[in-house]
């Protein structure tokens, strides 16, 4: 893959939050990048830092936290942008969001607010970004919403929320998001609180537009099947850190981080009937403010040896396949 | 292994909640939560309830447990020779059933006292159902401990102490401390991290071999689902649309709506891509339900069938069959099944 087609780098992020004079280490080191007209999927469990990672691209962490180090390039078509060092509300940082990085969140429920109407939240951001008479930005929110496949979206443009089911205001979240034609889009576990039948049109609604925009897409999740389903690259995440990454067939066929392994036999997988063997990863993720020592896996890996006291470096298995592990090559050849 | 014995015997269960409205809060609408529901439930096995948000899966185990009241049909519970009518229970026969039937409830977070103690929020069923002496009570809440891995002293913390995982053990100590038959499981994984899902999931199985255990198991995931049951009923708007073995169901699903719902999850394989079926629109609301099938705006086989078909889509509600005829009883609610 050419380096022109990057839309967004980052190396060696750390983003720490200080809660009650306590520091979690959210981040401690992550590096990606993120190409045009591909999805990447981050994938892990609550509290590895995923949402964190999306927060810190688009600067929207929470007050008493900070990027420590490493850096967040955005390959803009002005040149390159280093977003972690923008002032955090500054005007090249608010250019930025919505306009070029935009963000779907999780709760459509919550994300949205009551008291305005659909249209108006949706035409917002394109009042801010561009120069549109207020007729025109109606006109754009209602071929916005036509084109999320809301029917009579000249009546809906001005209803509220609150007339909205949960499958029609995650759309309309979406539309808010790709008003401005972003480069990158974050999705935030887009379809956590939906059904899935409903998650299904949500993912091919997600995809039509990737298409047709060649927009690159940064979609957070837990599931596996969505991974397996959408993903171009995979990266997998625990304890703040990334520690395996590649394509998908890298990750999902040939994993070689004992984490990811395990994470893949422990679900189940539909079509393979009462007869499948899963087996769950024993123990629990650790408390974030009493890290292990070395690998943040260690105490609970089958791979586990006395190595695994010192932070492993990252082991480079192919050109596109990346983990964070020892043992790489002994969890390989296992699997 | 599920007997051929009948525990329990649903008889066109409804509940209804009154949608009030006014100044004077008379009953406007109903929403019908669960309208008319016909189920078997066998000695020993895991029915696995399937459906979308707002199809009643919920309410009907809430209503097989009494803790919503149904306003029609039958529940019947059989227990030896006698048979219990769950709608209509003296105070004595009820204090008797409820021992019989527990649930777990979903959120590990909020289903737990958090001014309480594990022994605490324990010990008054065991009280209730005639365990005198504390150190009785100790012992029998410590080996409960035991019998879903965690550790005996345990009991002597309190919710907020423990994990996401070791609430959702509790809970279901909690369920299993009077010796239940049944045990509702209202959606017991779906708030749990996958890696510690597969733990919990594993410990169901484990309880329900060690103690003869009837399991209904209500969820939205479906892989779950089939991993867990042995019989399936899917669910939508109030009815149960399809009712199979699970490797049937999950191997030729007959209605439209479980074919849909089958190819719309994701799945974690890379070498089977299923070809999705992408239902239009959401859920209709369950105060008025659409006429005849419930399904029938969104039924993808509608649209290709012809006018009179179409009419007896419209018109007529189809009733849950057998379709296939078979040795093991597939039965479908659909007036052209696949």
């Amino acid at each position: 893959m050419s380096a022109d087609q990057k839309v967004l780098s980052v190396k060696d992020l750390k983003t720490y939050i200080y809660v009650n004079n306590r520091c979690n280490k959210a981040l401690d080191g992550v590096s990606f990048d993120v190409y045009r007209g591909k999805t990447l999927c981050v994938v892990g469990e609550s509290g590895c830092g995923k949402s964190i990672t999306a927060s810190s691209i688009t600067q929207l962490l929470p007050k008493l936290s900070r990027i420590e180090s490493g850096e967040i390039v955005y390959h803009s078509e002005r040149g390159n942008i280093r977003i972690d060092q923008l002032e955090r509300n500054g005007p090249e940082m608010r250019a930025l969001r919505g306009a070029e990085i935009s963000m779907i969140f999780q709760d459509p429920m919550t994300a949205l607010n009551p008291v305005y109407r659909i249209g108006s939240q949706i035409s917002e951001g394109l009042q801010y970004h561009s120069k549109n008479t207020l007729a025109q930005l109606k006109q754009t929110s209602i071929d916005l919403l036509r084109q999320m496949g809301i029917p009579l979206a000249e009546q809906r443009v001005d209803d509220y929320p609150h007339q909205f089911s949960g499958g029609m205001r995650q759309r309309a979240m979406i539309a808010m998001a790709m008003s401005c034609k972003p480069k990158i889009l974050i999705a935030d576990e887009p379809t956590t609180a939906l059904d899935v039948t409903i998650q299904a049109q949500i993912f091919e609604l997600i995809d039509e537009l990737k298409q047709r925009h060649n927009t690159a897409v940064i979609l957070i999740t837990h599931d596996m099947g969505v991974v397996a389903e959408l993903a171009d690259h995979v990266a997998v995440m625990y304890m703040g850190n990334i520690v395996e990454q590649g394509t998908v067939d890298d990750v999902l066929r040939h994993p070689a981080h004992p984490y990811t392994e395990a994470l893949l036999k422990s679900i189940p997988i539909l079509g393979k009937g009462k007869q499948q063997q899963i087996t769950p990863i024993q123990g629990s993720t650790p408390d974030p403010y009493q890290r292990p020592k070395g690998c943040q896996f260690e105490p609970r890996c089958p791979y586990a040896t006395e190595r695994c006291q010192t932070f492993p470096d990252s082991q480079s298995i192919s050109a596109t396949h990346d983990a964070l592990c020892w043992h790489s090559e002994k969890v390989l050849s296992h699997a | 292994m599920p007997s051929q014995e009948k525990i329990l015997h649903i008889n066109g269960l409804k509940t209804y909640f009154p949608v009030r409205k006014g100044l004077l809060r008379t009953v406007a609408a109903h929403v019908k939560a669960v309208d008319g529901v016909d189920l078997e439930i066998y000695r020993g096995e895991t029915l696995g309830l399937v459906g979308e948000s707002g199809c009643g899966k919920t309410t009907l185990g809430k209503s097989i447990i009494q803790l919503v009241g149904a306003v029609g049909g039958q529940i019947l519970y059989h227990e030896g020779e006698q048979t219990f009518d769950l709608l209509n229970l003296s105070p004595e026969e009820f204090k008797h059933i409820r021992q019989k039937i527990q649930i777990v409830f979903q959120d590990p977070h909020s289903s737990l006292n958090p001014a309480f103690t594990v022994f605490g929020s324990l010990q008054d069923p065991l009280k209730l159902y005639g365990v005198k002496t504390k150190a009785e009570r100790r012992k029998i809440i410590g080996d409960l401990l035991e019998a879903v891995n965690m550790r005996r002293e345990q009991m002597d913390n309190y919710p907020h102490e423990f994990s996401g995982g070791q609430r959702q053990r509790i809970g279901i100590a909690r369920a299993l401390c009077v010796n239940p038959e049944i045990v509702i499981c209202d959606e017991a994984v779906s708030a749990l991290d996958v890696s510690i899902q597969a733990q919990v999931l594993q410990l169901l199985q484990e309880i329900k071999e060690a103690r003869g255990l009837t399991y209904i198991f209500i969820t939205h995931d479906l892989s779950v689902v089939e991993y867990i049951s042995d019989r399936v009923a899917v669910m939508y708007l109030g009815k149960i649309v399809e009712l199979a073995e699970s490797e049937a169901l999950y191997r030729t699903p007959r209605h439209p709506y479980t074919q849909a719902l089958l190819s719309a999850i994701p799945i974690a394989d890379l070498d089977r891509k299923s070809d999705r079926i992408v239902l239009e629109g959401d859920v209709p609301n369950p105060v008025s339900p659409p006429s005849g099938c419930a399904f029938h705006p969104r039924c993808p086989k509608f649209k290709s069938l012809s006018e009179p078909e179409k009419q007896r889509c419209m018109g007529e509600s189809p009733q849950l069959s057998d379709a296939t005829q078979l040795t093991q009883p597939h039965l479908v609610s659909c007036h052209y099944p696949n």
